[in-house]
């Protein structure tokens, strides 16, 4: 270093401008920390609340939980509807640090396909960060049980259980419960209207048909929720507040899953419908339409190609013909009899001279009995026995189309019965100002007849039969026709709180009053002479049943027939040939059950020889299954024994005689319904 | 009171014979001793993260004790040599450094690592000093002129590396010298419009994109919450969510649910707002006020003209430290990297710092040796 000068240094005068600085510095530095303390009061007094809230929600967060969906009986307590657990693989993206990798690892591990996989990519984009996606949805259990034991290797991938609605009996009531499938966009918007949103925001799946979609407020249940703190990632570090869902109420029918079995067999091969009714209370015991459906298939979501097939179907399996209109036929001569009797333009004794043709006067047409040389002179009973059209166009001559349709509306025909299912047609009942509204045309004469013998245009549900009848073996006591029997309710007795199934009220419906009473009696005695009588319409049918039955047959022309031709099955195209109906009820005295049978294009004979039989067939059962578990059916109609079932929804325990009550693996096997039947005849015949 | 007068000036010059200010190391403990209890609350509470910065603490408190053995007049002898291999080593640095967390900062000794910028905070202002104090002050137009290339040459090298927190601490430490060795308001005046017409140079030229990216979301930290203007909204959720009293010690959710990034090093400060409240902040400043009023005790009684400026140097980088953490942390200056001193976890900073701490006492206590 070089040698420097020497400096006279004032020290005094140093110290007091250096004193003089700092003092300045520190004024400084009490400024800047006063700005950094009033900006930490800004943050933490002034807008304490702001930053609390922020806070709060950065770290809670409210998890919808959603409620378990009542289950669904059948009166005997057999489960119809079940909630299965189904395993999905899930993959949280942002937990997995190769992602790439890891999906194909998993997948080799698993199989899952390359088409699958590409799918999942996709759906990734646009997806909520550290939301779980499905990368396969319902994994078996061998492929559960693989990837359980390998699960260490992938983070962020884990398998998901759901709870998803499964049907037992599959096709067997699909038409009834119809079925839960998952929220579209439509339902979406529905919900949102009705102020739903909220309490479906953790449900997947809404009922879309049938008894799910009409009791879907019943079934659903109120949404919980979870209140967690979750950190930066995302993940759950600990609920603060649980409010539980509150389950869905469970149901327990008026339908009875044995007499469904035996409505399917009967009508297997054929297109048509079968509506049994208890006339009692108007709870229907069956309800079966052929050829049906898996509702199961939609629980899932259903291929466009098992869509497409069912759609396209040339038997139209979604259709639940059991609410379809068809043409009633003879079936409704019942009705048009009393009318007349009602009207007096008909007494019991008096007589028809039916030369096999009926004529208007003044008109060319003829109008022809079924049977070619006529019946000679008929009389009430023997018209219906015999289902003599040209008694009936007699009748329906001398009534008129307006004094008919009076009649029937009062049966309820023309109307929605209120069954609680919404598919239901109103059917047509035709009357002057139907025809005036519909085609805006008059009503000609020649129609009346054809109305007279339940054609023209004149159609009828199976369900809508089923009413009417019960309104008549009733004597004018009409019921609604209904499936729910009970629904489970939380009952607190003596502090305990227990879910109990309470029977639902039906309302008394105002009653169809004639002016004679005996009436009522006239037309039922026909038809029980029907079946009773040898050679009568229905006596075939029934020929050695231990029960006291009666009905009328009949059978719907489908293709107009020209004059003079001659009809004949087998000549005729299958979609023009007859259909054919029937309706029955038994006990005569005292009835329990009524039936009405629809079937389409038979190849030959009539309702006597095609649909009778399915009647018969479903009566025979019912009487059959009570003659064998009359014990039974004591307990069933009291609630204890429902209740137990309650608690033991995934096992199949079914209420039945002792020969046929170990069932436990039955439900989830697909040939329970085979084995099912096979034991019960066993135990039956 | 039995301890009277002549048992305290037994007691001060037994810890003078140390040459340990007590007052300064009783608030220099009770920082690290506050630190250690926030590093555990904002570190997951692990005490592996603990013991390490006790460790360190205890390290770094050696090395102060060591540095205060020496006297601070000896320093002028190696400023010069020192400065110059300060600077070839920043130099380096630049052409051989190891790079880390995207910036150029560490030499590797074979042996060791370690950052020259560390070094440098502790050359430049002995450097400045004692080029300034051979003048009588107040100090002279052509020497701060030369001083101010002497403050210049490091800052710019070391925001080169790019290390922008360092370098600030660097030039501010050769600029307080400056200073309060009495340069004329005049000058500084005109060094203020200077320095703002260089700011438009700054951000064109020397800024890298990253840094430009923290003073733009510094200006609008909401334009992009969840990516650049995370760390400083997480930041002020932290500290406004404490509120006066704070959520208590480890009940944090912003920390302790790592929502907060950076939690135990330079975001610190949050954790312990959020926990302990506008109380706790006011009871931390008023520690870091105490150390900076007894820094400038020392400096204002210190007898010589280069340890006065050395020593107010020191304190007054030591409160820019505090000042640009908090001020940072809390959203009223760009993010730069800055710990809080004595608190924060880490390492290399801490070892600086309480290595200039050990200057301060020496300055403080070997005021017989001077020459």
């Amino acid at each position: 270093m070089a040698p420097r000068r020497v400096i006279i240094r004032n020290h005094t005068s140093e110290a007091n401008l250096f004193a003089r600085r700092t003092f300045i510095a520190f004024t400084g530095v009490l400024v800047l920390l006063l700005i950094l303390f009033s900006n930490v009061y800004t943050l933490q007094v002034n807008s304490f609340e702001k930053y609390q809230t922020r806070s709060n929600s950065n770290r809670i967060k409210l998890l919808p939980v959603a409620p378990n969906r009542g289950l669904i009986y059948d009166k005997n307590g057999v489960i119809l509807a079940d909630n299965k657990p189904v395993y999905s693989l899930a993959v949280i993206p942002e937990d997995v640090d190769d992602l790439k990798a890891s999906i194909a690892n998993v997948s080799q591990l698993l199989s899952i396909s390359a088409d699958r996989q590409t799918k999942f990519f996709k759906a990734i984009k646009g997806k909520r960060r550290f939301k779980q996606l499905d990368l396969y949805s319902r994994l078996s259990e061998q492929q559960v049980a693989l990837f359980s034991v390998n699960q260490h290797k992938f983070p962020g991938i884990f398998v998901d259980a759901r709870l998803k609605r499964y049907y037992p009996f599959s096709d067997l009531t699909t038409h009834s419960l119809g079925y839960v499938a998952r929220i579209n966009r439509r339902d979406a918007n529905k919900l949102a209207l009705a102020d739903k949103s909220e309490n479906y925001a953790a449900t997947h799946g809404i009922g879309k048909l049938g008894i799910e979609k009409y009791y879907e407020d019943i079934l659903h249940g109120s949404i919980g929720h979870q209140e967690v703190e979750i950190n930066n990632q995302g993940r759950i570090i600990r609920t603060l507040d649980f409010t539980p869902p509150v389950p869905g109420k469970d149901l327990t029918l008026t339908l009875d899953i044995e007499l469904q079995m035996i409505a399917k067999r009967a009508l297997s091969g054929k297109r048509g419908a079968v509506v049994a009714m208890d006339p009692r209370t108007g709870g229907i015991l069956a309800m079966y339409s052929n050829p049906s459906y898996d509702g199961n298939l939609f629980v899932h979501g259903i291929s466009s190609k098992n869509y497409k097939k069912l759609l396209n179907s040339k038997n139209l399996p979604l259709i639940n013909r059991s609410v379809q209109g068809y043409p009633p036929a003879s079936t409704v001569k019942p009705f048009l009899a009393l009318t007349g009797l009602e009207e007096k333009v008909i007494t019991p004794s008096s007589k028809v001279w039916d030369p096999g043709w009926y004529q208007l006067e003044g008109l060319p047409n003829k109008y022809r009995d079924w049977k070619k040389w006529g019946h000679g002179w008929v009389d009430l009973n023997k018209a219906i026995e015999q289902s003599c059209n040209i008694y009936f166009f007699n009748l329906a001559f001398k009534l008129g189309i307006t004094k008919i349709s009076t009649m029937m509306e009062r049966f309820g025909f023309g109307d929605y019965t209120g069954v609680d299912i919404h598919e239901e047609s109103k059917a047509i009942m035709p009357s002057v100002g139907w025809k005036r509204a519909r085609y805006n045309k008059p009503w000609y004469t020649g129609e009346t007849l054809s109305v007279g013998i339940g054609q023209s245009y004149w159609t009828v549900t199976p369900l809508q039969l089923t009413q009417a009848l019960t309104t008549l073996v009733n004597h004018g006591h009409r019921k609604v026709p209904h499936f729910l029997h009970a629904t489970s309710e939380l009952i607190t007795v003596a502090d305990k709180t227990e879910n109990t199934f309470v029977a639902i009220n039906y309302e008394e419906q105002a009653p169809l009053v004639l002016k004679q009473q005996k009436n009522w009696d006239l037309v039922l005695n026909a038809m029980h002479r029907t079946v009773q009588v040898v050679g009568a319409t229905g006596h075939s049918a029934f020929k050695g049943s231990h029960y006291d039955a009666a009905g009328k047959t009949g059978s719907a022309q489908v293709a107009r027939i020209k004059q003079d031709e001659k009809y004949d099955a087998k000549t005729t195209q299958e979609s023009k040939r007859d259909n054919a109906m029937f309706i029955a009820f038994a006990p005569y005295k005292n009835p329990e059950i009524v039936v009405a049978v629809a079937i389409e294009n038979v190849a030959k004979g009539g309702g006597g020889t095609n649909a009778g039989p399915v009647a018969r067939q479903i009566m025979d059962q019912y009487f059959g299954s009570r003659m064998f578990t009359s014990s039974l059916d004591e307990q069933t109609t009291s609630t204890e024994i429902i209740t137990a079932h309650q608690h033991v929804h995934s096992s199949a325990s079914i209420s039945l005689p002792d020969n046929v009550t170990q069932h436990d693996t039955l439900q989830r096997d697909s040939t329970f319904q085979q084995d099912y039947i096979s034991q019960k005849n066993n135990g039956a015949d | 009171m039995r301890s009277s007068g002549q048992e305290q000036q037994q007691m001060r010059s037994t810890w003078q014979k140390l040459h340990i200010d007590l007052p300064l190391l009783l608030g220099i403990l009770s920082l690290m001793a506050l630190g250690l209890f926030v590093v555990y609350s904002a570190g997951g509470q692990s005490m592996a993260i603990v013991y390490r910065q006790a460790i360190r603490l205890g390290v770094a408190l050696f090395i102060m004790l060591v540095v205060a053995q020496i006297p601070p007049l000896s320093y002028r002898k190696w400023a010069v040599p020192v400065f110059v291999l300060g600077i070839l080593m920043l130099i380096s640095v630049l052409l051989f450094g190891h790079v880390g967390k995207g910036a150029q900062r560490w030499l590797d000794l074979g042996f060791m690592k370690f950052q020259p910028a560390e070094i440098m905070k502790l050359i430049v202002p002995i450097m400045v000093a004692w080029f300034i104090s051979q003048e009588n002050l107040p100090v002279k137009l052509s020497t701060i002129v030369i001083a101010f290339i002497l403050v210049l040459l490091p800052t710019l090298l070391i925001a080169k590396q790019p290390d922008l927190g360092t370098s600030l601490l660097i030039a501010s430490s050769g600029i307080f010298v400056i200073f309060l060795a009495g340069a004329s308001w005049k000058l500084i005046g005109i060094c203020a419009g200077l320095a703002s017409a260089f700011v438009p140079i700054l951000w064109t030229f020397l800024m890298q994109d990253y840094q430009k990216q923290r003073v733009l979301t510094f200006l609008n930290p909401e334009q992009d919450p969840l990516g650049s203007g995370y760390h400083i909204i997480q930041s002020k959720i932290a500290i406004g969510s404490g509120g006066l009293e704070g959520k208590g010690y480890l009940q944090g959710t912003q920390s302790q649910l790592e929502f907060l990034p950076e939690r135990h090093t330079d975001f610190i400060f949050s954790v312990f707002s959020e926990e302990f409240g506008l109380i706790g902040v006011g009871i931390l400043l008023s520690v870091y006020l105490f150390i900076v009023m007894r820094g400038l005790w020392i400096a204002v009684n210190a007898q010589h003209a280069f340890t006065k400026l050395l020593a107010g140097s020191i304190t007054l980088t030591f409160f820019v430290y505090v000042f640009v953490n908090i001020g940072m942390v809390s959203g009223i200056l760009p993010v730069v990297g800055v710990p809080l001193p004595l608190v924060s976890y880490g390492g290399t900073s801490m070892v600086t710092l309480l290595a200039g701490f050990g200057m301060l006492m020496a300055i403080g206590t070997h005021r017989k040796f001077h020459v």
